[in-house]
């Protein structure tokens, strides 16, 4: 602990680098998987294409994918874009199968009564499909939130990986108290993401508190 | 016979589902339980196969306290028909017929020979044995479940709401179906509905539960439609609403038929002529015993 | 993309495949952790999910473990308990195993409890003894979500066998490892072609199964039919009903 107290500057500075680079992946995942979402819950031909695309990109070892990211994207390999597009594809991956049951799960009644209702096909999707698939949407984000969080820390291994570098500092220098704070202040991250989470769906969600516990 | 002595059910979560239920339900007879939801009748039949215990009576069958006997024993002598027919989507229909014999160890060729013939009784054609549950329709689904119900030729037939859940012209042939099977075979089967026609129809015995499993009337139908015992019993069976007081309307058919209307101004059918003969010039049915009921069905 | 033709090409010469270490030797190694890991968390795993799917008890446990292990940084947690077991074989698959055991045995469960509670129940009134309700109806009509449990979890044990690769002496995360240290940019390439095929070979496979054990008569994804009266227990999220959204290292 007396390490912790020496050396807080920086781990709050790692836990901001390493908010950050999760963050953006979550968003981008998130934002994403909404079009990808809607478009493969509405042709089939397209939900098989994605989900095998998307499923092969899951599938590879996330190391493997730090290490080649530079090369496919033309960065060096210190630059922060590799670990955040690799990082995104993940998390599109991960919240494509929620996103397809998420519009999935929209009872066709409900659309149907919206377009005799008189919504036209974009203003149906914002007010009526989007906000229905929303519970879905949200326990699928917060997975994928705890989940990129997590991720990171992996990319210590190329140098970007937030508090990922207590891990091998840490197991450099034999001091396994350092690791421990570095899995502490992760999972606290992972904890702060998801109470925020928590807190925009009961915002945006209200009436999905009512229907019960989603997990 | 099945009897039950101050049978009580309470549920772990406090609901009390029957609350000292006794009754005697006679062999070779079909016995309706009907109510609404909430009314314990599924939980009543549910205790014969000891899919539920009591919590508190007795449960006999033929003389012999079921708690005594061990219920995976007991459920394969009895049969059991449910709603939605509960069939095992993974295996063929024949397979699901022979389920219960192949358990009890009979051989599979017996058994598919068997299955086979069950087939026909229900009604069902031979073609569709190798096909799966899913490739079926609700109605052919429900005469697999019955089918699998006799196949080890039990004495006792519990049914749940088997036709709940199938359309009415189906519905109707499946209960047509019932009536001759018990014609040819003569089970015990205690019967849950919902539906007070069907219980009407199907049973010698009729039971009206309220919650908690009241027995609020029993008797035959035609003592429970001449006297309805109660306000609950007069709601339950359409009494109040005129459904089963009918009257001869001034409308005529052929002949000397008149159109039967109900007090409520409902067409319900067309009476003969007073002389008390049908057009087919037989005499009127006989009245309702037990064993000719069933004749019934096949009269004009 | 020069890189990524020398790393062909290194892989490519038989000369990398002989030789301790070799290519040959180095894959050995990584199927030997994964192999070995995901078999002992079956022995662990799979009693244990069938239980709590076919008794529902214990359902949050399941659930409060599944968050656990996806919130747990598996490189941290590696790295520490190497630092207090020392370097060797079996401290990596204890670590391997505590983490192939979550989504395996979120699979086993959800695959049990999403079997429709009407034949289950249908199959207890006939008289099948429970042990003849879980060998004839729930499992096999679980076993595509069991095995998409398997699936996740020896994606996890693989890609951590890859990072492992920083403490262990074995396995293909070596080229990776030595290929940063040195910078030798083409041999981490070499490891990442490799370590990305093995993971896609077995994956394919698995999924290959996945899809042979699809009980006849009834269609991908339903376990139930249409009409879903007295459901025993709420909905599994899909979250852990498709267990590949488990995060992988």
């Amino acid at each position: 602990m007396v390490w912790l107290w020496n050396n807080l500057g920086l781990v709050l500075g790692l836990a901001a680098e390493h908010a950050r680079l999760s963050a953006i992946p979550i968003l981008v995942g998130f934002a994403a998987s909404i079009p990808l979402g809607w478009v493969a819950s509405r042709f089939a031909w397209l939900r098989g294409l994605l989900l095998t695309v998307f499923g092969i990109v899951f599938t590879i070892p996330s190391l493997a994918l730090f290490v080649v990211m530079p090369l496919l994207l033309g960065t060096r390999i210190l630059d922060d874009l590799n670990v955040i597009v690799a990082l995104s594809l993940y998390a599109i991956a991960m919240m494509l199968r929620g996103a397809i049951d998420g519009f999935g799960s929209v009872s066709p009644d409900v659309l149907q009564s919206a377009t005799a209702v008189g919504f036209a096909a974009a203003s149906r999707f914002w007010t009526v499909q989007l906000p229905l698939a929303g519970p879905v949407l949200l326990a699928n984000l917060r997975v994928v939130s705890v989940s990129t969080v997590s991720l990171l820390s992996v990319a210590a291994l190329i140098g970007k990986g937030g508090l990922g570098y207590l891990f091998t500092n840490g197991y450099q220098r034999a001091f396994p108290e350092e690791i421990v704070i570095g899995i502490v202040f992760t999972l606290l991250i992972a904890a702060v993401f998801d109470i925020v989470l928590v807190l925009l769906g009961r915002l945006l969600l209200p009436w999905s508190r009512r229907a019960g516990r989603a997990a | 016979m099945i009897e039950f002595r101050s049978v009580s059910k309470r549920f772990p979560d406090g609901t009390l589902a029957v609350d000292d239920f006794s009754l005697q339900i006679p062999a070779r007879q079909v016995t309706v339980l009907v109510g609404s939801s909430g009314s314990g009748k599924t939980t009543l039949l549910r205790m014969i196969n000891r899919m539920v215990d009591p919590t508190s009576g007795t449960i006999e069958i033929d003389g012999h306290d079921i708690a005594g006997v061990e219920p995976v024993r007991l459920r394969r002598s009895i049969g059991y028909v449910m709603q939605n027919s509960g069939l095992l989507p993974h295996r063929r229909v024949i397979d699901n017929i022979a389920t219960v014999p192949r358990l009890t160890g009979v051989p599979r060729p017996v058994a598919h020979q068997r299955a086979r013939e069950l087939m026909d009784t229900v009604g069902l054609d031979r073609s569709l044995a190798e096909r799966y549950p899913g490739q079926l329709s609700g109605g052919q689904q429900q005469r697999v479940g019955v089918a699998r119900g006799l196949a080890v030729d039990p004495n006792i037939l519990l049914m749940d709401e088997p036709f709940g859940a199938v359309d009415p012209i189906v519905r109707s042939d499946l209960q047509q179906e019932v009536l001759r099977l018990q014609r040819e075979l003569a089970k015990t089967i205690v019967f849950v509905t919902h539906d007070i026609d069907e219980a009407f129809l199907l049973g010698d015995r009729v039971v009206i539960l309220e919650s908690g499993g009241h027995i609020v009337q029993q008797g035959t139908p035609e003592e429970i439609l001449a006297a309805p015992v109660n306000d609950f019993v007069a709601s339950f069976i359409g009494s109040d609403r005129g459904k089963r007081r009918l009257i001869a309307s001034e409308r005529r058919g052929r002949g000397d038929d008149r159109v039967l209307i109900d007090a409520g101004g409902y067409p319900v059918g067309v009476i003969s002529a007073p002389g008390g003969k049908l057009a087919s010039g037989s005499a009127s049915p006989r009245s309702r015993s037990i064993s000719n009921k069933t004749d019934q069905a096949g009269d004009a | 993309m020069n890189f990524f033709a020398d790393a062909f090409a290194y892989i490519l010469d038989p000369a990398h495949w002989a030789g301790d270490p070799g290519i040959a030797q180095r894959i050995a190694d990584h199927l030997l952790y994964t192999g070995l890991s995901v078999g002992i968390a079956i022995l662990i795993a799979v009693p244990l999910g069938l239980l709590i799917g076919h008794t529902g008890r214990g359902r949050s446990f399941v659930i409060g473990l599944t968050s656990a292990a996806r919130a747990l940084p598996t490189f941290g947690f590696l790295l520490f308990i190497v630092l207090l077991a020392g370097l060797g074989l079996a401290p990596l698959i204890a670590v391997l195993v505590v983490l192939a055991v979550p989504p395996l045995l979120a699979g086993v469960y959800a695959g049990i409890e999403a079997v429709d509670r009407q034949p289950v129940d249908a199959a207890r009134a006939l008289g099948m003894s429970e042990w003849q309700i879980l060998g004839r109806v729930e499992i096999p009509l679980g076993l595509p979500l069991m095995l998409g449990g398997l699936r996740s979890a020896t994606l996890q044990v693989i890609a951590t066998a890859t990072v492992a690769g920083y403490v262990a002496q074995g396995g293909l995360g070596r080229y990776l490892i030595e290929g940063l240290a040195r910078r030798d940019y083409t041999l981490a390439v070499v490891g990442a072609v490799l370590v990305a095929a093995l993971a896609l070979a077995i994956d394919g496979l698995l999924a290959v199964a996945q899809k042979l054990v699809q009980p006849r008569g009834v269609s991908r994804g339903r376990a139930r039919p249409a009409s879903t009266r007295e459901r025993r227990s709420s909905r599994v999220p899909a979250i852990i009903r498709t267990p590949t959204t488990e995060g992988n290292l």
